[in-house]
């Protein structure tokens, strides 16, 4: 009995050990603000910094519909192939950075702001935390 | 000292504490703390945020997502930030639309989505929905435009899929589950439909700014 309940006890001690060793990597991890999207297609190639588009920032000032509706940007990381010529036209980026609705396009550092190196992709994403061990590189 | 070097080194206390707890019960109780802890939450600033280029201009003059964020109804997941009541209380003001053509419809009717193997059933709400997004974003492409034609399944949706293309991305995570199974069952193997669900089709046309 006794040695049961001892060996109950460390199963319950490992556990719990575990778990917080989950949480403390994730935790001490620097973490993007859940929903940054960094666009990195052509940046790093072109020795421009990745792009990074922030949609806490957005979203408090246009709803979704707005840009994934009414200028047709598809929900998908780096999938609208999205570059400065289209910007300067007036398509993506460029319907509201055209110095009317927002600031231009000549503020590069603006948008160029994420660290060198940094894949396309949306972070802090929940698919992207299951599939990638905690404490691996974002 | 800033608060999230204070975090950092409470949670290293209390996660030595911990490891050296002499009863299982001591050592869950201060595990617990720590989600606390965790759940809390706060705003990083940009400049160590992992993605952004601490060496760059832009660090200094962005938006700190604490300034924006930290008034408005907060929430435990996310962007710590509750926005279907924030945008409901007007504490936020969204632009709807760009173009004076463009029709804004919204939609106000409840679909229940009973979930197979015991888990309580999805209410899956139109109107806050269409608050922010419009029909296209979901019909048809990613549901069709009638109940129980999608197949949804939760092995889908924690790949990305169907409601996880937005959830686990920008709208509230996917670990929030009673967020959408949030129909009780008990015991009976239909769920429980609330009375007083009415179903209207809003068509706002050139509602503009609201
Ligand atoms: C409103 C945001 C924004 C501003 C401002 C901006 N860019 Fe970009 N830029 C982007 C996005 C988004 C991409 C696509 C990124 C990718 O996929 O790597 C891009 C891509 C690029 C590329 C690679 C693709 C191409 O078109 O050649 C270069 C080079 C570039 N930008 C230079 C600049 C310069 C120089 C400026 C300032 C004059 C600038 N950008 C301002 C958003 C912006
Ligand atoms: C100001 C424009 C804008 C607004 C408003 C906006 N988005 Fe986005 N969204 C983007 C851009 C830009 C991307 C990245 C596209 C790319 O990289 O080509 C994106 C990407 C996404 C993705 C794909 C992420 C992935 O998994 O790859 C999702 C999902 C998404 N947005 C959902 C939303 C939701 C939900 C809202 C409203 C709460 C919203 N967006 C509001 C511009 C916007
Ligand atoms: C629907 C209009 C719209 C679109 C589309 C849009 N933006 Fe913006 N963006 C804005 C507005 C408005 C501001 C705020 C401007 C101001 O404060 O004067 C802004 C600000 C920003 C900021 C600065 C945020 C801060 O902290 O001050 C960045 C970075 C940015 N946008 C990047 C992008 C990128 C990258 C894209 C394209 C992928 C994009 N935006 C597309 C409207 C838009
Ligand atoms: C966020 C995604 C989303 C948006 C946006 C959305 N719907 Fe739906 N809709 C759904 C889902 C999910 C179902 C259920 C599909 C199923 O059960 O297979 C549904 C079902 C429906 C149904 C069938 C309901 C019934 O009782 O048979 C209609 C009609 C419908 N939607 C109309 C609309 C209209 C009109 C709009 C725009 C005002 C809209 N929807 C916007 C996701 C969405
Ligand atoms: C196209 C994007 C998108 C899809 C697909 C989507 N949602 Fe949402 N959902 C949102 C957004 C945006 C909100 C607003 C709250 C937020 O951003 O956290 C929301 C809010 C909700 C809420 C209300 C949360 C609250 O705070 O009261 C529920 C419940 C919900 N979604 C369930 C679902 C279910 C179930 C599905 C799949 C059948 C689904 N959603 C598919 C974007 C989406
Ligand atoms: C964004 C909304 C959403 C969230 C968050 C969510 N679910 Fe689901 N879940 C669904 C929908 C929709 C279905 C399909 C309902 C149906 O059968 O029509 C489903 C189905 C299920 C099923 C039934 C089996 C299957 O694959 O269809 C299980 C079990 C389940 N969910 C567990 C969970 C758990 C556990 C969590 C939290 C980690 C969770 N869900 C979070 C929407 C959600």
């Amino acid at each position: 009995m006794k040695i049961l309940s001892k060996l109950r006890a460390s199963i319950a001690v490992a556990a719990v050990l575990i778990l917080s060793a989950v949480m403390f990597v994730d935790i001490n991890d620097a973490q993007a603000e859940y929903g940054d999207v960094v666009i990195n297609n052509y940046s790093d190639g072109a020795g421009m910094r990745p792009v990074v588009f922030p949609h806490w920032f957005h979203r408090v000032r246009f709803r979704c519909k707005v840009c994934h509706a009414d200028l047709g940007f598809k929900f998908q990381a780096g999938g609208n192939e999205i570059n400065m010529v289209k910007i300067i036209d007036g398509q993506f980026c460029g319907a509201c950075h055209n110095g009317d609705i927002a600031w231009s396009v000549e503020n590069c550092n603006l948008c160029h702001s994420g660290k060198p190196g940094t894949p396309t992709q949306v972070h802090e994403s929940t698919v992207q935390k299951l599939a990638q061990p905690s404490g691996a590189k974002k | 000292m800033p608060v999230s070097t204070f975090r950092a080194e409470f949670l290293d206390t209390v996660s030595g504490l911990a490891r050296g707890a002499a009863s299982p019960g001591l050592a869950l109780f201060l595990w617990l703390l720590c989600v606390g802890a965790a759940w809390a939450g706060e705003w990083l600033p940009l400049a160590n945020d992992g993605i952004h280029d601490p060496r760059s201009r832009a660090v200094k003059i962005l938006q700190q997502p604490r300034e924006a964020l930290q008034g408005l109804t907060p929430d435990h997941a996310g962007n710590q930030v509750r926005w279907v009541q924030v945008l409901e209380k007007g504490e936020i003001r969204p632009r709807e639309k760009l173009f004076p053509q463009t029709v804004v419809q919204k939609l106000d009717l409840d679909v229940i989505l009973d979930a197979k193997g015991g888990m309580p059933a999805v209410r899956f709400p139109h109107r806050p929905h269409t608050e922010w997004l419009d029909c296209v974003n979901c019909h048809d492409g990613l549901f069709a435009k009638s109940v129980g034609q999608s197949k949804i399944s939760m092995f889908k949706i924690l790949q990305g899929e169907q409601c996880g293309v937005c959830h686990g991305a920008v709208a509230f995570p996917l670990t929030e589950c009673a967020r959408c199974h949030s129909i009780p069952r008990p015991g009976q193997s239909k769920p429980v439909i609330p009375a007083g669900i009415d179903p209207r089709i809003h068509q706002a046309i050139g509602q503009g700014q609201k």
